[in-house]
């Protein structure tokens, strides 16, 4: 009786699921299987798959410059921007967690560009303040300063990028907000009877409580910086110039993949990024105990 | 008796601070707005930009002019390949189906989790959590390929079907926990009343599901509206293109020249999301808040 009262809700079960399971399998699965068979093929849409074993990774590795510099800006942007922006976020978390005044303008106010980050119209107009005439040289001209322009510039290119993913840091610090919330005013009171100051206070009590959001944004924040492309694209014309200099790993595995067709190397490109994901996801969760605080444990 | 002060909790937080609280106030109020300032003063100044003739576009760093004009919104409506009412519409269309889609499949499989036992289904459930890590890369050229092999180049299937099959994992992960908060009472009264699971999805697990379903929505609207490598894969003729292209393909055919009409056209293509944001702020604040959604 209960066995079989099981097995219909079993079947019931799969029939909710059945969207979600059929796209699994033909969207995510079957596509991740079939893309790693690509990896180690010459293949452009035209002709049949050419198995060539490694050659699509020793290129990668030993005879494409590009890809080097892809590799090294990617790295660059995400070790730079992360950082950056875990810490503004949670500096301003911080400053509107003091029982402000207009709290929820102040926070829809720096929660909106997030929203609008990853437009073609931001990164439009991004392209132009900091161009060479933009709005960014006209001030700097107030003070004298003259300069060239930003985007066109492969010293500077990059970090117009970083300021764009910067720019967009909103809703990390609605998660750093939520979570500061939730600290208890207690612990702040008794390490203060104790003797610790403000500063004090903020680094043995908050920040060990918030450990949880700051691995959850880390995680996030870092496999969606390994994603950038729109801004890159639309800020150097789909080039990743000058000089290379924005060309991000997405949009080289763009212009391998669908300029060039190069559907092989472009799905070797993807798995490479796909295992330096997995063992940095890894990384974290096993480092994650040492220093992620998740209350007191049983 | 001899009198021990007990601390108060403000004289203890605030340590005797020599300076006032009213000063610190105010000081932190100042970093706020200025912070404020330096990052929306860019958008602001492009809406008041996109209202100034094209002359005065480049060279004013201000917001205010003489002569307000609509010349760059009729200028650039037009200046594409096509109106941009078609990429308007197009956006809209591709838009709405995906949020059809996304509430679709995302509440059935939601529901599946969240409520009814099945063989797998941890399994299953880790294999969710997973795929809202996984970087969509190495499904981008398989998927290119297959759309290709179904001859769906240049139609609107390849960015809908996957929303209607629920590959957007983190709103199923929203859906699961919020249906989890919802008292299982209801369902055993559904139960008793003779409703099968179908029913009671539907009579009570989704009208109280509608904050999550909004949020869902919301969401989906904006990364819908905003996508641009989808379209840039899929859509080559200009007749099926987003806003978000024909903004980019603005950018190749006027070139520096035309930032006025740009900036029309980027306002109006941010304007939705504003409009959105002012509409349901609450439930996107909300919904980051809670699920970590970004």
């Amino acid at each position: 009786m209960k066995s079989s009262r099981t097995g219909r809700e079993g079947l019931t079960a799969y029939l909710f699921l059945s969207p979600w399971l059929i796209g699994i399998v033909l969207l995510t699965l079957g596509p991740m299987l079939y893309s790693a068979y690509l990896a180690f093929t010459s293949y452009d849409l035209l002709s049949p798959p050419r198995w060539i074993g490694l050659d699509n990774f020793r290129r990668m590795f030993t005879a494409d410059p590009r890809y080097l510099s892809s590799v090294r800006v990617t790295l660059v942007y995400v070790v730079v921007s992360v950082p950056l922006l875990l810490v503004l976020s949670m500096v301003l978390a911080l400053l509107l967690n003091k029982g402000i005044r207009f709290l929820s303008g102040y926070r829809a106010l720096f929660y909106l560009p997030s929203l609008m980050g990853a437009s073609v119209a931001i990164a439009v107009l991004w392209r132009q303040i900091f161009g060479g005439t933009g709005l960014v040289n006209q001030v700097l001209s107030l003070f004298g300063i003259t300069r060239g322009s930003w985007v066109g510039s492969p010293g500077t290119a990059l970090w117009t990028i970083v300021t764009l993913n910067l720019w967009a840091f909103g809703a990390t610090m609605i998660i750093f907000l939520a979570g500061l919330r939730q600290v208890p005013v207690e612990l702040h009171e008794a390490a203060a009877v104790d003797g610790a100051g403000p500063i004090r206070r903020f680094f043995s009590v908050t920040l060990p409580l918030m450990t949880p959001l700051i691995f959850f944004n880390l995680l996030l924040d870092t496999i969606h910086a390994f994603q950038a492309f729109t801004g890159a694209f639309v800020v150097s014309r789909g080039s990743g110039g000058p000089a290379d200099s924005t060309l991000f790993y997405t949009l080289y595995l763009y212009q391998q993949g669908f300029a060039e067709l190069k559907m092989g190397y472009a799905s070797a490109m993807a798995w490479t990024l796909v295992i330096v994901l997995a063992a940095f996801t890894g990384f974290l969760f096993l480092t994650a105990k040492r220093w992620v605080y998740y209350g007191d444990e049983r | 008796m001899t009198s021990v002060s007990i601390p108060t909790r403000r004289a203890l937080l605030g340590r005797r601070r020599t300076t006032n609280p009213f000063v610190i106030g105010l000081i932190r109020h100042a970093f706020l707005i200025a912070v404020l300032v330096v990052m929306l003063y860019p958008v602001v100044w492009m809406v008041a930009a996109s209202f100034r003739p094209s002359a005065e576009v480049m060279n004013s760093l201000g917001l205010f002019s003489r002569h307000y004009t609509l010349d760059n919104y009729k200028h650039g409506w037009s200046a594409g390949q096509l109106d941009f009412s078609r990429y308007f519409l197009n956006s809209i269309a591709i838009t709405a189906l995906s949020i059809a889609g996304n509430l679709f499949a995302c509440s059935l499989t939601a529901y599946a989790f969240a409520r009814l036992e099945f063989p797998l289904k941890r399994v299953l459930f880790g294999l969710l959590l997973a795929t809202m890590l996984l970087p969509y890369h190495v499904t981008l050229v398989p998927q290119y390929i297959l759309f290709n092999e179904l001859a769906w180049m240049n139609t609107y299937l390849p960015l809908v079907v996957p929303k209607w099959l629920g590959v957007e994992a983190f709103f199923i992960f929203l859906m699961v926990q919020f249906i989890r908060t919802l008292p299982r009472e209801l369902d055993d009264a559904a139960r008793i009343d003779g409703c099968g699971h179908w029913r009671t999805f539907i009579r009570i697990i989704m009208p109280l599901s509608l904050p999550a379903l909004g949020t869902t929505a919301l969401f989906t609207f904006i990364n819908s509206w905003n996508d641009f490598l989808g379209p840039l894969l899929y859509l080559n003729r200009p007749e099926l293109w987003t806003v978000s292209l024909g903004l980019n393909s603005f950018l190749d055919v006027t070139g520096e020249s035309a930032y006025g009409s740009l900036f029309a056209m980027s306002t109006l293509a941010l304007a939705p999301i504003v409009g959105f944001f002012l509409g349901a702020q609450k439930l996107l604040i909300e919904g980051v808040a809670t699920t970590g959604l970004k």
